[in-house]
This record gives C-alpha cells, structure tokens and sequence, in this order.
C-alpha cells in the first residue's frame, strides 16, 4: 500500500487544458530550462490517461463544458490545479459576462497557484506541494466531486442554462 | 515447475525491460540537456496505473485487447533464448511462430481499440498495420540469409551454429545486418517511425480511450516487447552470449535506436513505407544475393 502511495505521488501525468494565458508558461516548465520531468511529470495526450488536470486560466462557459467532460473522464485518484487569478476569484475578467469567476464551484480543486501569470518556478513549487499532499493523504478534492455530486451539478446546471447567460435580458 | 521458471523469468523480463524505458528517457533527457527522471520512473508509472481504483471501459474486447497483447509478447519469451541460455521450447521452425506471434501485439490493440470506436484510435490502428507491409518484409528479408546459411530455421540453432567473436552472423552478412537495423528502428516504433502513436497528432493512437489499469498492462506490453526484439536481433546477429553480455548486447542495440528517435522528427505513413521499399529493401537483396553467391 505504501508502496502505492509513493508511486502515486512520484508519477503524475497531466493533462493541461490550456484555456488562458497559462499556457505560454507551461512550455518552459516542460523543457530544458526548467525540466519537469525530473519529478516523474509529463504531459499526456487524453483525460483517460492523465491524473492531473492542469486549467491554465480563465474559463468561458462554452469551455467549462468541455472541463467538465474532460475531468469526469480521468480515472481517480485524480488531482486538479488551478493557475492564476483568473481560477480564484475571476482575476481581471471579475465583471465579465461569459467567464466563470470561480473554479471551485464546479469541479473540486486541490490547489491554487496565484499570480497572473504564475512563473515556472511557482508551478514546479506547486507540483512539490501537491507531491506532498498525495503522500501525507490529503489530496482528497476528487472525493468530494463523488460525494456533492448532486451540488457540483447544480452549480454547473447554473451556468450552463443559456436563457440566464443570453444578452436579451 | 517450468511453468514457475516462465513466469520468474516474464517478470525478470518485465522489470528490464521497464529499466530499459527508464533508460531511454533519461538518454533523450540527457541529449536534450536537461536531468530527466529516474531510471525506475517507469516502474512507479506502472504501479501508479495498478493503483487506479476505477477504469472505463468500452466493452468486452476493449478490456480484452491489452491482455490479448501482453499474451502474445509473453508467449514469444517462450521461444527466446537469452543468450545461449536454452529457451522453453524450441523446434525447427519457431522463427516462423516467432515472427507470427510479435503480429498479435499490434492485432490485439486493434481488437481493442476499435470497439473504442475513438477515430483517433482508428487512424492509430491503420498505420500499425500498413507500417507492418514496411518493417516486417526488410526484417524477414533481413534474417533470411542467417538461418538459409546454418540450414535451420530455429532460433535456438542458429545461435548455437555461430561461434565466438569473427564468427557472427552479423559479421558474415554486414549488409542484411544493417537492413535488419533498419526493420528494427520500425519494429520498436520509435522515431522516425513513431507514426502510430504519434502523440501530438493523434493522441497517441490505439491508446486514446485506455487508462488506469489498460495503459498499465500496455506499459508492460511495451516494456517487454523491447526486450524480445532487441533479444531476437541480437540473439539472430551477435550468436551466443552469456546472459550478462546478452542484455549488454540488447542495451546497445537499445541505445542506437534511442539515440535516432532522439533527433528525428516523424515520418507521414506514406513516406515510411515508401522509405522501407527503397534502401533497406536495396540492402536486404544484396545480402540475399551474396549468401546465394557465396554457397
Ligand atoms: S490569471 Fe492573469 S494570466 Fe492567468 S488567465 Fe487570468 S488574466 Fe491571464
């Protein structure tokens, strides 16, 4: 079991869904400069692969549909980050019509990095942290997904509902 | 009791072979200036996918295919000798059931796969298996020279009619040995012939819809099969070892096409198959003609 855990937290693939400004952060993150790869860190091709969910930024509602398809598809355990602001609380888009203003409400995350744009450092510093979550067990957002499942979906069911989102009103 | 033997010597094999990918990618981190991870990463990935606790599947034959392709690849250890290690069986002949046994791998993820019905996985599919009408011709063509100069058609044979160092296979017939290269850098899938999973392109392939305890079992699919290929090569080419120089003869076989894929960009499908059919194929001919001209 232990053995599990350590594997676990030593091997995470990700799947970053490069929505925001993020993503041009992400590239150095993965090559030479910073390598990554070094913590058992790389980058997968689908959700069903993948246990890390990287959402790089803010996030239309047209694309939250696509998040939600997506992180529903990898197989738990499974561990999100949210990057920047924009994830927290809406960072500069707080008063826009189409972008959700935060992340949390419709899929559980285990870790935010601030910042906008967070650099490679920040992020790599945020692998180690979510590194030492999984080993001391508390890496547990994927659970709470299972249990609120009716409560994530209402949340989602809100802003997904086009005739509350459309201009005429 | 042999039954016993076979399966300490699949896992034996597995865990190499894994070390082997562990290998790989620190060479290629290391050729890319970088770190790169620890030689056992493979292993932890393995185990992280068998820690999984749920996996989707698509079906009955979606679940099936990866176990279909590990089976194959275990049942080729059967007719492998390590070195001049006496291998579990063998026969006149178990070239043939070699060659046809390394086609269920690729067989069993196109079973899968399709009842996926992902198109990715289907394009995935197509190229592993117009790419075979490249690799496995040269291979063939590669080792026919080999086995018609010893007379035999067993692995284990052949092996044992070469001699110490001038002697190899690999020394007679110089140009089947470097068109039998060239099959293998197909063979492994590695680039510029990495076509089929392609994981920028098409999401790396027949693997698009597999996760959790599938891709695992497919790691040690792959991880196995690089020690059966390189193996054959080496045990077809180099004659025989002790076991230790065995493994030292797949690693630098290994290496060599490590070191390609590393600096390769990927060929389209067309462009590889048309490749086989020009200078390897060039080359397996002229080694069939000078056996033929030699006897
Ligand atoms: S937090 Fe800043 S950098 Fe990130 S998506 Fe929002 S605006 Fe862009």
């Amino acid at each position: 079991m232990k053995l599990f855990k350590f594997a676990q937290s030593r091997s995470l693939w990700m799947m970053h869904f490069c929505t925001g400004c993020g993503a041009v952060e992400l590239p150095p993150t993965m090559t030479s400069r910073f390598d990554m790869e070094r913590f058992g860190i790389i980058p997968m091709a689908t959700p069903r692969q993948s246990d890390l969910l990287l959402i790089t930024g803010y996030l239309t509602v047209k694309t939250l549909k696509r998040v939600v398809r997506a992180y529903e598809q990898m197989p738990t355990p499974r561990y999100v980050i949210g990057f920047g602001s924009c994830t927290i609380n809406g960072g500069m888009y707080w008063d826009s019509y189409n972008v959700i203003k935060k992340l949390e409400l419709y899929i559980p995350v285990d870790l935010y990095i601030n910042g906008c744009m967070p650099r490679p450092e920040a992020i790599i510093d945020a692998f180690l942290k979510l590194r030492e979550m999984i080993d001391k067990g508390e890496a547990n957002a994927w659970k709470k997904y299972i249990e609120n499942y009716e409560w994530y979906k209402k949340n989602q069911a809100e802003v997904f509902d086009v005739e509350k989102w459309s201009l005429k009103k | 009791m042999s039954i016993l033997y076979f399966f300490l010597y699949l896992l034996l094999v597995t865990i190499i072979g894994l070390l082997y990918m562990g290998a790989a990618r620190k060479i290629t981190a290391h050729i890319q200036n970088r770190y790169g991870p620890p030689v056992y990463q493979p292993i932890l990935d393995v185990l992280k996918l068998f820690a999984k606790k749920d996996t989707a599947s698509h079906g009955i034959m979606h679940s099936l295919g990866p176990v279909i392709a590990y089976t194959g690849i275990a049942a080729t250890l059967l007719f492998l000798p390590l070195g001049n290690h006496t291998p579990l069986l063998h026969f006149n002949g178990d070239l043939f059931v070699v060659l046809y046994l390394l086609v269920v791998g690729p067989l069993g993820m196109a079973l899968g796969a399709g009842e996926s019905a992902n198109s990715n996985a289907t394009i995935g599919i197509a190229r592993a298996l117009s790419m075979m009408l490249g690799y496995e011709i040269i291979f063939f063509m590669a080792t026919l020279p080999v086995f018609y100069h010893y007379g035999t058609a067993s692995i284990y044979r052949v092996i044992q009619a070469q001699g110490a160092f001038p002697d190899w296979a690999a020394i007679l017939f110089p140009i089947s040995f470097i068109a039998g290269l060239f099959a293998l850098q197909g063979l492994m899938g590695e680039k510029p012939f990495e076509l089929v999973v392609a994981p920028h392109e098409i999401a790396s392939g027949p693997m698009v819809e597999y996760g959790g305890k599938y891709l695992g079992l497919l790691q040690i699919w792959h991880a196995v099969g690089i020690i059966v290929e390189t193996g054959l090569f080496v045990d077809i080419f180099f004659g025989p070892q002790s076991i230790l120089w065995f493994f030292a003869g797949t690693f630098i076989v290994f290496f060599a096409t490590v070191i390609v894929n590393a600096v390769m960009p990927r060929f389209r499908i067309e462009q590889a198959v048309r490749f086989y059919w020009g200078l390897p194929l060039l080359l397996s001919i002229l080694g069939i003609l000078q056996v033929y001209i030699w006897r």
